[in-house]
């Protein structure tokens, strides 16, 4: 076995093709610059490989998680368990990893909510005394989420409120009857309901001859085949090798970044998935954009003389401060829809009605807080996915409420009448879930386990994560909050209220889909990696764009910001270029 | 057919006259036509999709049970046929292969309904009459109402049911049978107002 050695180098070699890699690629190969992007899965085309518009029937399961765990027609290569790389857990932790193998990872099939982080949410510790503040304030970053909200597109309503800032609308989608239920009821609570922020093209996007219109199929995680809603994918890598700049490597693990006796990145080394072979491919500069925890592995498998304890890592708060949104939910019938009229209620695959934070911490027992996502409606019949058949729980409904005829019937049952309540119950679900932040803390971390390596011999991770009381208290918080939304619209709640033996239903860390922090961001270099450009303090040609730059996340989704941030490092490492910094 | 007869047709599988008369379709008629897609997948899954159609789990006598609890469950009426005519029967083999949780709960499950009919009615539940089958169900397909011995047939019914309505309700038929009207391209403009209207939520 040998290593080869591309003859090429490159400006700039960027690992992964997600939100950050996806944008550092496109905004430098349109700056002229020669960009390799190594990703680790398949090359992906949702105008060719999506499964949108297929019929569950079109599928052998029926749409079933089997393969894929959020369904069969979801547009994600991965999840939660990867055949042959395995990651291991630490002091009974049950940290979830889901990872997407493939060109614009996550993004191809991700719920396309796109919110900005809020001036307070940038300065945390200053405002809430939790976390730590970030090096940089709304002011420096809002005008890339400017440019990214014209750049991709994204719907939303004027709304002035001071946390959570307006960006550059588009129209946005009318709400779905469940959904008008939830906001009326919530309404009545308190609880300010404002349109939906969601990353589709709900109108043509003003200087984009390469993207449809949405159709308003309410699919956006099968992808779309006409680059209606954002994908890194479709909207960033695939227009960024029209350029002729970018060049991507598909199929190519990452093993580690290379540094020679200065200290400085040279290059990477990889093996392909293709021939198993064992290559390395030298570049000036080096981003880092491979996922929250991916990229922290990769790191602190770096190791040289010069960076004994891995890349980037003098500070040791690689991999550390790893935290996930908190997640809850609240899920009802609305016996008052049952033999509810039929239309076409598929409306945007995204979100159509949002709550954000509404609350004063000073009255509550826990910091900051979290924000409602609310759904429902005449879902396309099928299975898998997060709701699975919908129509499972109608022979436990069914006892009940009264029938058609007004009367009162044994819950279960087979035949005509039975087939009927599935008619009857149909369209009638209706909730919302909790999506909150987490504290980013030294002790909840991914590490490298010292005695696993996965099937390419590389070192594994290793998670340590607990919540915290914060958290499990804001989980409390919102299932008070499910309670008292589901019992003011009348419904049927799916869920048992959890005790504080299930942390009050908070789900395992993970789960949210939102970890960052492994590799901060901060102005100190005893504790952060990466100055505020996203530039690591140890190696000055190294640069972070993914998730893990996060110094202390918000209850607001990530990805918006991922992408922001991403978009101001790539015209920070073309300045220095021009400066001849780098 | 005596007791011993039917515990033979359990383990074997020959299909009696009875069977193909009380199924709401012949099973013969069957014949899976479940296709898998390339475009898009990965190729383990195309691979898994294969090697499971290509598998057998239940045997012909499960089959038949399977085919005439699922047009029990879901019977034909005026408005779509019945579960048997939505290829259930097709979607429960392969479900059970694709996640084999549901193995032993519907294997051992069948067993215990053919058990029950054997000691009540001397027959397997396919050859007992529609009044005898419907009297066993009864019994199990009410939770709350089932008594304490009929348990594991209410966890087994259970089941039955939620395989069945999913394989029928995400079928062709079922799809058009519950009137919903996505998955093709439109415009999305709201509610409508008469629908707005009759729940007063026209200013929310």
């Amino acid at each position: 076995m040998q290593i080869k050695k591309l003859s090429t180098v490159y400006d700039v070699v960027i690992i992964g093709s997600g939100a950050g890699g996806g944008m550092s690629g496109y905004v430098l190969a349109n700056a002229g610059i020669k960009v390799l992007m190594l990703e680790a899965g398949p090359f992906f085309d949702p105008a060719k490989d999506s499964q949108q518009l297929k019929w569950p029937y079109e599928s052998p399961r029926r749409g079933g998680n089997a393969t894929r765990p959020m369904g069969d027609f979801d547009a994600s290569y991965g999840g939660w368990q990867i055949e042959g790389e395995p990651y291991t857990q630490k002091d009974g932790s049950e940290f979830q990893w889901f990872r997407a193998k493939m060109l614009g990872g996550r993004t191809n099939h991700w719920g396309r909510i796109s919110l900005r982080m809020g001036p307070k949410d940038f300065k945390c510790k200053t405002n809430y005394d939790v976390g730590d503040d970030w090096p940089i304030t709304y002011d420096e970053i809002k005008p890339y989420y400017d440019k990214v909200d014209r750049l991709i597109g994204v719907y939303g309503s004027m709304e002035g409120m001071e946390n959570d800032p307006d960006g550059i609308f588009l129209p946005a989608p009318k709400p779905r009857l469940n959904e008008l239920f939830v906001k009326k009821a919530a309404t009545r609570l308190g609880i300010k309901v404002i349109a939906g922020r969601g990353s589709v093209l709900t109108a043509p996007l003003p200087g984009n001859k390469d993207r449809g219109a949405c159709f308003f199929c309410g699919q956006c995680n099968r992808s779309c085949k006409i680059y209606g809603d954002f994908s890194a994918s479709s909207c960033l890598v695939i227009p960024a090798l029209k350029t002729g700049n970018l060049t991507v490597l598909t199929n190519s693990v990452v093993r580690e970044i290379l540094t020679n006796n200065e200290g400085v990145a040279t290059g990477v080394s990889y093996i392909s998935k293709d021939d198993m072979q064992e290559y390395q491919v030298n570049a000036k500069t080096v981003i880092l954009a491979a996922s929250t925890c991916e990229s922290a592995r990769i790191l602190l498998n770096s190791k040289s003389t010069q960076h004994p304890n891995g890349l980037a890592n003098s500070s040791n708060v690689v991999g550390k401060y790893l935290h996930d949104s908190t997640q809850g939910a609240g899920v009802a019938i609305l016996p008052q829809l049952l033999d509810r009229e039929r239309f076409n209620e598929d409306g945007v695959g995204s979100l159509h009605l949002y709550a954000p934070w509404w609350l004063d911490n000073k009255k509550l027992d826990f910091p900051r807080g979290y924000h409602l996502e609310i759904f429902g409606g005449m879902m396309m019949p099928g299975y898998g996915g997060y709701f699975g058949f919908e129509g499972t729980t109608v022979p436990y409904l069914n006892g009940y409420l009264p029938g058609a005829d007004g009367k009162m019937k044994p819950g279960g049952g087979y035949g005509a009448t039975l087939k009927n309540d599935y008619r009857r119950f149909y369209g009638t679900m209706a909730g919302f879930g909790c999506h909150g932040t987490a504290t980013a803390r030294e002790d909840n971390y991914c590490e490298i386990d010292p005695t696993v390596v996965d099937k390419y011999g590389i070192p594994v991770l290793r998670f340590r994560y607990k919540w915290n009381t914060d958290e499990i208290n804001q989980a409390k918080h919102m299932q008070q909050t499910a309670q008292a939304v589901i019992k003011e619209m009348g419904g049927i709640p799916l869920m048992q209220p959890a005790g504080p033996e299930t942390n009050y239903g908070l789900d395992k860390p993970g789960k949210g889909i939102h970890e960052v922090g492994t590799v901060r961001m901060g102005d100190d270099p005893k504790r952060s990696a990466l100055n505020k450009w996203g530039q690591t303090h140890d190696c000055k040609n190294l640069f972070v764009t993914d998730g893990s730059v996060f110094t202390q996340q918000s209850e607001k989704n990530p990805t918006w910001t991922i992408l922001a941030l991403a978009m101001r490092t790539a015209e920070y490492i073309i300045d220095q270029r021009k400066k001849q910094n780098v | 057919m005596n007791r011993r007869d039917s515990l033979k047709a359990i383990g074997i599988g020959t299909l009696s006259a009875g069977t193909l008369l009380a199924a709401c379709k012949t099973p013969g008629e069957n014949k899976s036509d479940i296709k898998t897609d390339k475009t898009g997948r990965q190729d383990f899954e195309v691979t898994r999709d294969e090697t499971i159609l290509k598998e057998t789990f239940f045997n012909q006598h499960e089959l038949a049970t399977i085919t005439i609890l699922a047009d029990l469950i879901i019977p034909k009426d005026a408005k779509s046929g019945c579960a048997s005519d939505a290829k259930v029967t097709d979607f429960i083999e392969f479900i059970v292969k694709d996640e084999p949780e549901h193995q032993l709960p519907m294997r051992g499950g069948l067993r215990w309904l053919d058990v029950q009919c054997l000691n009540r009615y001397s027959n397997a539940f396919i050859d007992c009459t529609a009044k005898q089958q419907t009297t066993l169900l009864d019994e199990i397909a009410y939770p709350m109402m089932a008594k304490p011995a009929m348990q594991q047939g209410v966890a087994f019914f259970n089941k039955m049911r939620e395989l069945t309505a999913i394989g029928f309700f995400t079928s062709k038929m079922g799809i058009q049978d519950l009137g919903y009207q996505g998955n093709a391209p439109g415009k999305w403009e709201g509610v409508p107002q008469h629908v707005l209207k009759k729940y007063g939520l026209e200013n929310v």
